[in-house]
């Protein structure tokens, strides 16, 4: 499927006969590659996103004919299946057998949670996509950085904006019944009852649903229903809640995964109009973007979303850190300094990282229109340099407990 | 009111579907004896076929569609048995292995062809503005689905109840050694019974689409439902597998609703409950 | 012959850490503590005729046991280790219960419900499981003050473990009960009228299987020094079940080969090969129809049908 894949397949199975011989004679030889481990999840309910992880950071090297910083790249590719175990076995295969020089990935906050420790311990330079709150906040790690973004860290704009510019007053959420959906909600409680509202209902939904019809009638008529989902079951959540007639009753809006390209290009014209928010969009108009993102459509035959876009810009990232220390990846402080202070241009926007590793960047507030015949997210306004604590203060976030289904308490909550 | 008339139409078109999904899987296990664990696979393909076909002809109808996925899984049920399941007739644990490999490859070629995304089932067009229903707007295609589910009991049971073939297919269930004294070629009835519960399996994959849509791991979220409605209900009672599809519609879409607390374990506490007190479920002529 | 295929499977076992990389030091201690956990459910599936599809259960209820009394209550390794095979024990003794009332197809059916509600609950009671984040931050024992926290010791430590449940489940099938056991599965009437109680042989086993399940437990949190409800799921369940039927179900060796030949293909071919799901597949067919019994038996009968032939 990758070009990188059968490349790697070779070296890797002579590096794998090496480190069985003499594991500890890796140390580096200038000459040699440096080695970019993803993980990603290519198999499982994840699949979508982890194969646009791919497809996207293949195509980044492939455009830089796989050398960063003067440097041959050699990408590896690890299928963590969306399981837990299958990751951290994985990451291990990346670090022990592959000897790689940074990590990029893995996808779901469990992933990720599952090996933060061990690539700690291993002190392995990792870019990460998952966006579980505590990762860059009350258990922070010197070599972690995100450059996507919290779970809450998008929902926060989206709350204000509609507060204030779009002045709804009372607003159900619904979101996947795990981690990411309860902090992506609290998030947004807190931002939007900050400004006034009211979080009249929060519905949270099983992973495995079978039939969404009975969590649909239950909605509440209120200003709009926010969609904290990701992936199929929020699509299947909202094609249903479109059948059942309440799209006309109530506006939707949705986070930073809920209305991804990737779901987008596979919905109608019922899903126009729906306003999300995100740290990227393949109609961003910027110089960058204006180049990935038509050259990633003209390869695959759709839009890059927050998968693709997620790698993509880890790549970016990467590039600038290892060109300020002339690739010299082996020197593993110095290319985490690097990362951190990279302060890279990427299709995102400008992105730095706060003293906790997550992204500072612009976070975009997209309306589903129509564009050459198809669905895309145009940007209809940009908040500029959004961080994980929003407007609050950092010292006070931190010492509140991290979001959770019952954190911050829902106070409006209508029977 | 309200609650209950919308919540207990859903009750009824969650039953239609799972009543498409487990009929095939009831009926193969009424005869053979055989626990299907490709049936959540074979389910699925149907879906997809149905994504496929129904997005890239624009005007193709859902019951042909239907259809002719029916037949197409109806194809690769049939070489499964011929080819493998003939193998194992006495052999329960290589079955288990079989039907669980069998589903593994399935969902891969799915992964490998349709990628990782949703892929939405158009609903009907003449099907998809809401009915109106005692004063409230409920989606006209999930009345429909309750329908194809009266339907397809009602065709089943004249299959098995009124026809030669039937008849075969009663012997079969209930004595084998006996059907096979009298000369039923239960080899050949065999294949076409895993023939006809897969092809049903297909089907109810394309009408079920509109509401579930295709996406990896449809296949493993289908199966266990399969599995607790036809243990409800009673193992290879058709009239089981039927009430039992309503009785479970109901706890599910009741339960998630009044007690949300619960959903995760909804399905499965009341399923513990009939299995210790009464083994052969609500209809089964048979214990297991 | 028997020694010299003992002195291969010792030297298999015993000869990686000398010379292999950590990162197949780590896959052979994956595969150990697989193993364990096969071979407690083979004595439900293969000696006790109990297919359960929710042995999950007691591996993913060790470990959580285990993992939050240390973490979070505070409790030493050593007491949390009794108590984690305590609970997880008592857990079967009342599953059992419950399971037992059905056999065949509806016994698979209670395992897999049981294993679902647990599944549920820790998904769902995430303010004493941490839900979907699972529990992280954990450590290793250091029984006798010898750290776990390199491959190679742990390896030894697994391969300890792993060594002595493989004992004790030989003696446990080998022995009088262990037979009382193979006739309740194939001719429970007789035994019955016999004088036997087969209810409560085969509660015993369920039991005795729930115990060396949450060892199993055990030894997963140690290595993987974190736990998450997929370790509960149908999926893991399924995966162990697959292992034991595919090795050769009602034989000592047989789930163990099992459990490698899924752990490799899941852990290692899987980086070489992106439709390893399809592979895994393809071999569950393959083995069935040509050795309808498993990996095991079928190669053990192959061996003596060759050496029969050079005679």
């Amino acid at each position: 499927m990758t070009m990188s894949r059968r490349q790697f397949v070779g070296s890797v199975a002579g590096a794998g006969i090496t480190s069985l011989a003499a594991p500890h004679f890796l140390s580096a030889q200038p000459s040699e590659p440096i080695r970019i481990g993803l993980l990603a999840a290519k198999t499982g309910p994840l699949a979508s996103g982890g194969i646009d992880m791919d497809l996207a950071l293949t195509m980044f090297l492939r455009e830089r004919e796989n050398t960063l910083a003067g440097r041959k790249v050699e990408l590896i590719v690890a299928d963590t299946a969306g399981v837990p175990a299958t990751a951290r076995t994985k990451a291990q295969e990346l670090v022990e057998k592959n000897n790689v020089h940074c990590i990029i990935g893995p996808l779901a906050a469990f992933e990720a949670l599952a090996i933060a420790d061990y690539l700690t311990e291993k002190e392995m330079p990792t870019l990460g996509v998952a966006a579980a709150e505590d990762m860059t906040q009350r258990h922070p790690s010197p070599w972690f950085v995100r450059l996507t973004s919290t779970s809450a860290q998008c929902a926060y704009p989206l709350a204000d904006y509609a507060a204030k510019e779009l002045k709804y007053k009372r607003i159900v959420t619904i979101a996947d019944d795990f981690a990411y959906g309860h902090e992506m909600c609290a998030g947004f409680q807190r931002s939007f009852e900050d400004s006034g509202g009211k979080i009249i209902q929060k519905i949270f939904t099983p992973l495995a649903t079978p039939d969404y019809g009975s969590y649909v009638a239950q909605v509440k008529a209120g200003d709009a229903i926010f969609l904290g989902t990701a992936g199929s079951n929020g699509f299947r959540f909202l094609r249903q809640f479109i059948e059942y007639g309440l799209k006309d009753k109530m506006a939707v809006i949705g986070g930073m995964t809920a209305l991804d390209e990737s779901v987008l290009r596979n919905m109608g014209d019922e899903a126009l109009g729906i306003l999300t928010t995100s740290w990227y969009s393949a109609e961003l108009d910027n110089p960058l973007n204006k180049a990935f993102a038509p050259a990633f459509r003209k390869q695959f035959k759709y839009d890059p979303g927050y998968y693709a876009g997620s790698t993509y810009v880890s790549g970016e990232v990467l590039e600038v850190a290892l060109k300020s220390i002339q690739a010299n990846v082996e020197d593993k402080k110095a290319l985490m300094a690097a990362i951190r202070g990279s302060n890279a241009d990427t299709v995102r926007g400008v992105i730095k990282f706060d003293g906790s590793g997550n992204a500072i960047g612009n976070v975009y507030i997209r309306k589903v229109t129509k564009s050459d015949g198809r669905l895309v997210n145009s940007v209809i306004k940009t908040y500029p340099d959004v961080t994980q604590f929003w407007t609050y203060d950092k010292a006070a976030f931190l010492k509140n407990p991290v979001y959770s289904r019952d954190y911050p308490p829902a106070k409006n909550l209508e029977q | 009111m309200q609650f209950w008339i919308i919540q207990g139409l859903n009750s009824l078109s969650l039953g239609g579907l799972l009543f498409l999904l487990s009929s095939g899987f009831s009926l193969i296990f009424g005869l053979m004896r055989l626990a299907n664990l490709t049936h959540g696979a074979f389910f699925m393909l149907g879906t997809y076929f149905a994504a496929t076909a129904m997005r890239t002809y624009d005007d193709l109808n859902i019951w042909v569609t239907a259809l002719g996925a029916g037949i197409a899984v109806a194809a690769v049920g049939g070489l499964f048995e011929r080819l493998v399941l003939t193998r194992l007739k006495a052999n329960p644990l290589g079955q288990v292995l079989v039907t669980l490999g069998m589903s593994f490859i399935i969902s891969d070629a799915c992964l490998m062809f349709w990628g990782g995304d949703s892929i939405p089932v158009p609903t009907p067009p003449n099907l998809q503005s809401p009915t109106r229903v005692f004063g409230f707007v409920f989606p006209t295609y999930r009345l429909v689905l309750v329908g194809c589910a009266i339907a397809t009991a009602t065709l089943l049971y004249f299959l098995i109840e009124r026809t030669r073939l039937g008849a075969m297919i009663r012997a079969g269930v209930d004595d084998r050694q006996m059907a096979r004294a009298v000369g039923i070629p239960v080899s050949n009835l065999f294949t076409l019974v895993f023939c006809l519960g897969a092809g049903i399996a297909g089907a109810g994959g394309v009408l079920g689409g509109p509401i579930l849509s295709a996406y990896p791991g449809l296949d493993a979220d289908m199966l266990p439902l399969a599995l607790i409605v036809v243990i409800l209900g009673g193992i290879g009672s058709l009239l089981g597998a039927f009430i039992g599809s309503f009785i479970i519609g109901i706890i599910y879409t009741f339960g998630t609703a009044l007690f949300p607390e619960l959903a995760y374990i909804i399905l499965f506490l009341p399923m513990i409950f009939v299995i210790a007190f009464r083994p052969q479920g609500l209809f089964g002529r048979v214990g297991t | 012959m028997k020694w010299i295929g003992a002195a291969l499977l010792a030297g298999s076992l015993l000869l990686p850490p000398l010379f292999a990389g950590d990162f197949y030091i780590n896959l052979a201690s994956q595969i150990l503590i697989a193993a364990i956990f096969a071979l407690s459910l083979n004595l439900l599936v293969g000696f006790g005729g109990m297919t359960s599809l929710g042995h999950a259960s007691y591996l993913g209820v060790g470990a959580y046991i285990s993992a939050l009394l240390t973490s979070r209550y505070g409790f030493g390794h050593g007491a949390a280790a009794l108590l984690s095979i305590a609970g997880t024990t008592a857990m079967a003794a009342f599953f059992g219960v419950i399971a037992l009332r059905a056999s065949g197809l509806g016994f698979l059916m209670i395992t897999l419900a049981l294993s679902q509600v647990l599944w549920g609950l820790a998904y769902r009671m995430s303010n004493v499981t941490n839900g979907d984040n699972g529990v992280a931050g954990l450590t290793r024992p250091a029984p006798f003050g010898i750290s776990l926290d390199s491959p190679i010791s742990f390896y030894w430590f697994a391969l300890i473990v792993a060594t002595f449940a493989l004992v004790m489940m030989a003696i446990f099938v080998s022995s009088a009960f262990g037979s009382s056991l193979k006739g309740v599965r194939d001719q429970p009437r007789r035994m019955a009228a016999l004088g036997f109680n087969p209810w409560l042989i085969r509660w015993i086993t369920f039991v005795y299987a729930g115990f060396w399940g949450g060892v199993a437990g055990l030894l997963y949190v140690y290595y993987h020094k974190y736990i998450h409800p997929t370790s509960l799921s149908t999926t893991s369940s399924a995966e162990a079940l697959l292992g034991v039927i595919a090795g050769g179900s009602g034989t000592l060796g047989g789930p163990a080969v099992g459990a490698a030949l899924v752990l490799l293909l899941k852990n290692y071919v899987s980086a070489y090969l992106e439709r390893w799901n399809m592979l895994l597949g393809l071999v569950f067919l393959f083995i069935v129809l040509v050795m309808p019994t498993g990996i095991v038996p079928g190669v053990s009968r192959l061996t003596t049908r060759l050496r029969g032939g050079v005679r």
